[in-house]
């Protein structure tokens, strides 16, 4: 992997943007507390507050993953696209 | 006196047995050939794949202690106690941006600690120093928690002795607890915790999933067990069901500040480089979520115990209590295995990430640097030894609330070492004597903040928040002195590059940060006997 590359893929791509925002996301919804800090609509029982948090522990993973298998992909096509260049 | 509750002891007795005899088989446990060194016996030969990594870290993180203080804090105040939820979902992207880059430099260079790569990194024994030292200081009550879980099991079963008892009778059960812990954490190494995890983490599933259904049927649904809470908290008038609007930016800033810093202490640290690639920890932050659900369905049980109309002087007796009154009592014996061995799990990483820290960045750093690894690994199992000693003392000699006050302390302590850690990982603009200042300073304030709360019940150390500075609103002390900690950190950085103060030599290149194993200069993995994914 010599230094010297010529045509670098950018550091910002929209695939990169995508996982920024699967990573984010929980921050904005986990911290703004006053959005989800009420009792209704109840849940088997379960009050809004306790349920949708729980509910964003499976959103969070889902995101989590996501933003994992596109990483993959965008590591995939950096060492294609390098492995080109040096042969 | 309690009535000794036979049944459940001997299901406790017999699973503490069975992971006592793991425990030192583990040291048999794809042994790898060379066992001195401490990559071995403080990493597990850093040769954990996916599955083990996913048990060792659960089995670190979600610890005895928050089993029993979880739901404590629900059982006492409500919501404010459900911010372990918020915390444990902010870890996970957090973890996936920046422990990659720590595994693979440490990879590259052969770090253990974190002091470690500060070291590396900045060329600053002084930083290193700051950062073992806070580490240390910030395990060593995490430890002694422990110690205070297994206790609260032992009380509730009855063994525990009440408050006329002999001392030595009264403790007894938990100096045995302990001897052997420490027993097995001296012959194996890393490799107990990791295969007692497997043990541990089974049985908190089971009775987590027999709870969360069984409890309510005998309560009258989650229906009537918030209907109960809520009454308490109205009559009380103490806590509730909703943090009330003034209770918000407490909620916020505890789940942040939680979340910033749970993977700055040792022990995550020692659980994640011990595993054998990138991709493990990146694939980890997919399945680890599994463990905030199970914390989630746990805290409800705080609501139960209310429900249940459990009545304890103790907070952190609730949850094993309404075990023994709810479960039949092999059941609760169960319950309380998986209380107990998920004590001897974190507490034996725990003493293992500090020694280490100990052995390399005070030892070898200072005292003596020509140390062999054999040398490293002798002095980091005594070591261990030593801080669970520590602990337990601590833990006789001086009333719970104390070690309970220096955990809250020891968070805000350790989140002071972000900035060095996570701000090197990314960048090398920081100053190495702006990050120590930004340390001294966010170490002082949190420190002076926190001694400053008080309740009419406690004078000093009675939470964890205060008002943040200039905003007004009640927030967690530990991202207050953070933020100021990084402010410091960001100015005199300014500074110190315009009077052209010295930088110390970095030591990794850019691209050891994404290195892999099997990239050209990893050091070549360990030789296993049977691979397990």
């Amino acid at each position: 992997m010599s230094e010297t590359t010529t045509g670098k893929p950018p550091v910002v791509t929209p695939l990169r943007v995508v996982i920024a925002l699967c990573l984010i996301a929980p921050f904005v919804a986990m911290l703004w507390v006053g959005s989800y800090a009420k009792v209704d609509p109840l849940l088997a029982g379960i009050p809004f507050f306790y349920w949708y948090q729980m509910l964003w522990v499976l959103v969070s993973t889902l995101l989590t993953v996501i933003a994992y298998k596109l990483w993959q992909r965008d590591q995939r096509a950096r060492r294609v696209r390098e492995g080109g260049e040096e042969r | 006196m309690k009535d000794v509750n036979v049944v459940a002891l001997c299901v406790f007795v017999f699973f503490f047995l069975a992971v006592t005899v793991m425990g030192f088989l583990a040291a048999k446990w794809r042994k790898a050939e060379n066992e001195n060194s401490l990559d071995e016996w403080g990493l597990g030969g850093r040769s954990f794949g996916t599955w083990v990594t996913w048990f060792l870290l659960g089995g670190d993180l979600y610890t005895a202690y928050t089993f029993v203080a979880v739901p404590a804090a629900i059982y006492a105040a409500g919501a404010a106690g459900f911010f372990a939820v918020p915390y444990t979902i902010l870890v996970y992207p957090l973890i996936f941006t920046f422990l990659p880059r720590l595994w693979s430099v440490s990879h590259k260079h052969g770090y253990v600690t974190t002091s470690d790569f500060v070291r590396g990194r900045f060329g600053s024994k002084g930083l290193s120093l700051a950062v073992a030292v806070t580490g240390i200081l910030a395990t060593m009550p995490y430890i002694a928690l422990q110690l205070v879980g297994i206790q609260a099991v032992l009380d509730v079963m009855g063994v525990g002795g009440g408050e006329d008892t002999h001392w030595f009778i009264k403790d007894l059960p938990l100096l045995i607890a302990f001897g052997v812990l420490a027993a097995y954490t001296y012959s194996s190494g890393l490799r107990a915790p990791a295969l007692i995890a497997f043990v541990k983490d089974t049985l908190i599933y089971i009775v987590i999933a027999v709870a969360i259904i069984y409890i309510p049927i005998k309560l009258g649904g989650f229906d009537a067990i918030f209907d109960a809470a809520n009454e308490k908290f109205t009559a009380n008038k103490v806590g509730g069901l909703v943090p009330a609007e003034a209770g918000q930016w407490t909620y916020a800033t505890l789940a942040l500040g939680s979340a910033l810093a749970l993977f700055m202490y040792p022990h995550s640290i020692t659980a994640t480089l011990s595993s054998k690639s990138r991709e493990v920890i990146r694939r980890n932050t997919t399945i680890l979520p599994l463990y905030s659900l199970m914390l989630g369905l746990l805290a409800l049980l705080g609501f139960m115990a209310i429900a249940a109309g459990i009545k304890v002087q103790n907070g952190q007796l609730a949850i094993p209590q309404l075990f023994e009154d709810m479960f039949p009592a092999w059941f609760a014996g169960i319950a309380f295995a998986a209380i107990g061995i998920g004590a001897l799990v974190p507490a034996a990483i725990m003493s293992i990430a500090a020694a280490n820290l100990f052995t390399r960045n005070i030892y070898k750093d200072f005292i003596k640097p020509e140390a062999t690894p054999e040398q490293e690994t002798k002095v980091s199992k005594l070591v261990s030894l030593l801080v669970k000693v520590g602990a337990l003392v601590f833990v006789l000699t001086m009333d719970k609330t104390v070690a309970i006050n220096f955990q809250l302390l020891g968070g805000i302590w350790i989140l002071q070492t972000f900035p060095a850690l996570v701000g090197g990982l990314f960048t090398r603009w920081f100053h190495r004597w702006a990050l120590l200042a930004g340390w001294a300073v966010g170490m002082a304030y949190g420190t002076i903040a926190a001694y400053n709360v008080s309740t009419p019940k406690q004078a000093h150390f009675a939470g964890s928040s205060a008002e943040i500075p200039g905003i007004g609103e009640i927030g967690y002390i530990g991202l207050t002195a953070f933020l100021l900690n990084l402010a410091v950190t960001v100015v005199l950085t300014f500074v110190l590059k315009a009077l052209k103060a010295p930088e110390g030599v970095d030591e990794t290149a850019p691209s050891d940060y994404t290195a892999d194993a099997g990239d050209a200069g990893v050091r070549p993995l360990p030789k296993v006997g049977a691979d397990t994914h």
